[in-house]
């Protein structure tokens, strides 16, 4: 049976995230000494031959990123965390945040020596009150006991915009303005907050960092997958026995994620379908179980690992019912900046709703099928982009479902 | 109340972008966004007040309406929708004798829908005040009420 690996969790529940020398304990802030007695470019190097690849959804090498702002001068540079964390069905981040924030407070640091910045934000959320109050005990500790020396981090606390997880929207919204996604190039290494050479990394890609130059780069090369090595946080929710998080690594199959780690579909029944990535995920069909979970094999199905958020259906489960409700996400979300994402959710919507209530024609379903498709190439940000991923897949796995509401 | 939010605003003038700090820190004192503050906001921060508007206008925790004294949030998501969240909305509704978005007579209670609040792990999840309550059912709801009444 596959197991679970703690990399990021590797203190979770083990210490008393209100004691900053719980972490030191455990050899916590020995990585950022570390990193600080190494040049900049070798430690950026090798965080980049570790190939950790983002957390947050795109997947892209954090050391090769990080070497773009290392690379552009600037009189001022920032490290932003990003924690917003609004995938739904994710809650990954705030396992860190709540259980073992000097992980990403390390992490960050580490980033900020690299990189030649000595300010960070932690973006948070607004739904977690509780991790905002525990980073920013943590930051006080650590900054009282002077381990992040001339680096400081402030928390600041999102509203209730999923949107604002991209990160240039993200950024607009930490510059206290609505939070619409900006245009791309510049990317923000190049010019980010305030114009400012940027690195915005996601909170479990953070956490991975102090456990890298601990172990070395091999190490964790060496984990997983090769293509998109260490582990992955998963978090399990729908018609499962066990709804709850593991962290495993990245050649772990799915059919493992829901049978072994999950116990099986609950109640005795048959599985249906399974949602990988959060609500903007590919709904996958039993014949893809055998995939691993690593970015690229998922891509290659046609998925996307995304926040690591695995939600299952089981086979009584009416697949449209479930595509209207993520469409009305979608066009609550949508921020309006560009027209094919805030009309064009809306009319996910409206066509769903119509074939959910019996009312739908046999004409809806290459309707649906074209404003898909144009959505996914005309939207400004990945959120239009993403936003007909559910549809079209459950259109095309599970067309019975559609089927049997039209006349 | 003018004081309030002007003492607020105050504080975080020299917050670079601090906007979205001070909104959150008027809201815990009045529930809302009230215009007077909006405008204030837009002055303090050196901004149009168009703008102020719309940052007060683009986030889902931000009202420019009066809000119950708690308010409780619904997720309605998709892992809370498959584990009943309509039935818990229902109950809710019945309880407080309101529809959803509407607020008691009494001033009291607030029901809002919110999307998910990252507590997946014992769906369907409310909030109320903040505050997350678990594998919440229908029939839990008049005594997590109580607490509140
Ligand atoms: C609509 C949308 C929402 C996103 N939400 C998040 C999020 O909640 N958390 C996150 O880390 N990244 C999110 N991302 C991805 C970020 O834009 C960005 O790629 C990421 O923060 C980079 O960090 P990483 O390289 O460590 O993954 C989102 C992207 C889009 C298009
Ligand atoms: S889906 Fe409801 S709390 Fe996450």
């Amino acid at each position: 049976m596959a197991e679970e690996m703690r990399i990021v969790l590797r203190n979770y529940g083990k210490i008393d995230p209100f004691k900053l020398d719980d972490y030191l304990a455990v050899g916590g802030y020995d990585s950022l000494k570390a990193a600080r007695e190494m040049d900049r470019f070798e430690l950026i190097e090798e965080v980049r031959a570790a190939n950790l690849r983002g957390r947050g959804g795109a997947g892209f090498n954090c050391g090769a990123k990080w070497s773009f702002a290392y690379q552009t001068e600037a009189d001022q540079k920032y490290v932003v965390c990003n924690a917003d964390e609004g995938e739904p069905g994710t809650y990954k981040d705030r396992l860190i945040m709540e259980g073992d924030p000097h992980s990403l407070l390390e992490g960050m640091a580490i980033c900020g020596y690299a990189i030649g910045a000595n300010k960070g934000y932690i973006y948070c959320r607004g739904e977690y009150p509780q991790a905002v109050n525990i980073l920013k005990q943590a930051i006080a500790q650590a900054e009282e006991q002077g381990l992040l020396e001339d680096f400081s981090i402030e928390v600041r606390q999102g509203a209730g915009a999923y949107v604002c997880g991209e990160e240039t929207a993200l950024i607009e919204s930490l510059e206290g303005k609505r939070g619409e996604p900006r245009i791309k190039p510049p990317y923000p290494p190049i010019s980010g907050l305030w114009g400012k050479p940027t690195i915005v990394n996601n909170v479990e890609t953070f956490a991975n960092i102090p456990a890298i130059l601990e172990n070395g780069a091999a190490w964790f090369a060496n984990i997983g997958t090769p293509f998109y090595p260490g582990t992955k946080i998963v978090t399990l929710t729908g018609d499962v026995v066990n709804k709850t998080f593991f962290e495993v690594p990245t050649d772990t199959t799915i059919r493992e994620i829901i049978y072994d780690f999950g116990g099986g579909i609950k109640d005795g029944k048959e599985f249906k379908a399974v949602q990988i990535g959060g609500t903007s995920g590919a709904f996958i069909p039993a014949a893809n179980l055998d995939s691993i979970i690593g970015f690229d094999h998922l891509v290659s199905i046609g998925a996307c690992l995304g926040s690591g958020a695995v939600f299952v259906l089981d086979e009584t489960r009416d697949l449209v019912d479930i595509a209207v409700q993520i469409a009305k996400f979608f066009s609550h979300e949508s921020c309006g900046k560009c027209s094919p994402c805030r009309e064009g959710t809306v009319r996910l919507q409206d066509l769903l709703d119509k074939i959910n209530n019996n009312q739908g024609v046999a004409a809806d379903l290459p309707l649906l099928n074209k404003l898909g498709k144009v959505m996914s190439y005309s939207c400004f940000c990945g959120l239009g982009q993403a936003a007909p991923i559910p549809m079209l897949t459950t259109l095309e796995h599970f067309p019975a479902d559609y089927m049997a509401k039209i006349g | 109340m003018s004081m309030e939010y002007q003492k607020i605003l105050a504080k975080y003038a020299d917050t670079p972008g601090g906007m979205l700090e001070a909104f959150h820190a008027i809201q815990e004192e009045l529930s809302f966004l009230p215009e007077e503050a909006i405008i204030e906001a837009s002055k303090v921060f050196g901004q149009p007040a168009i703008e102020a508007y719309g940052v007060a206008g683009f986030y889902s925790m931000f009202s420019t309406e009066p809000r119950g004294e708690n308010i409780i949030r619904i997720c309605e998501s998709a892992p809370c929708h498959i584990a009943g969240a309509s039935r818990v909305v229902a109950s809710l509704e019945k309880e407080l004798g309101i529809s959803m978005g509407e607020i008691t007579a009494d001033g009291k209670f607030s029901l809002e829908f919110t999307q998910c609040v990252g507590q997946c792990q014992a769906t369907p999840v409310i909030t109320i005040n903040g505050k997350p309550f678990y594998d919440v059912s229908p029939e839990a709801i008049p005594d997590i009420l109580a607490e509140f009444r």
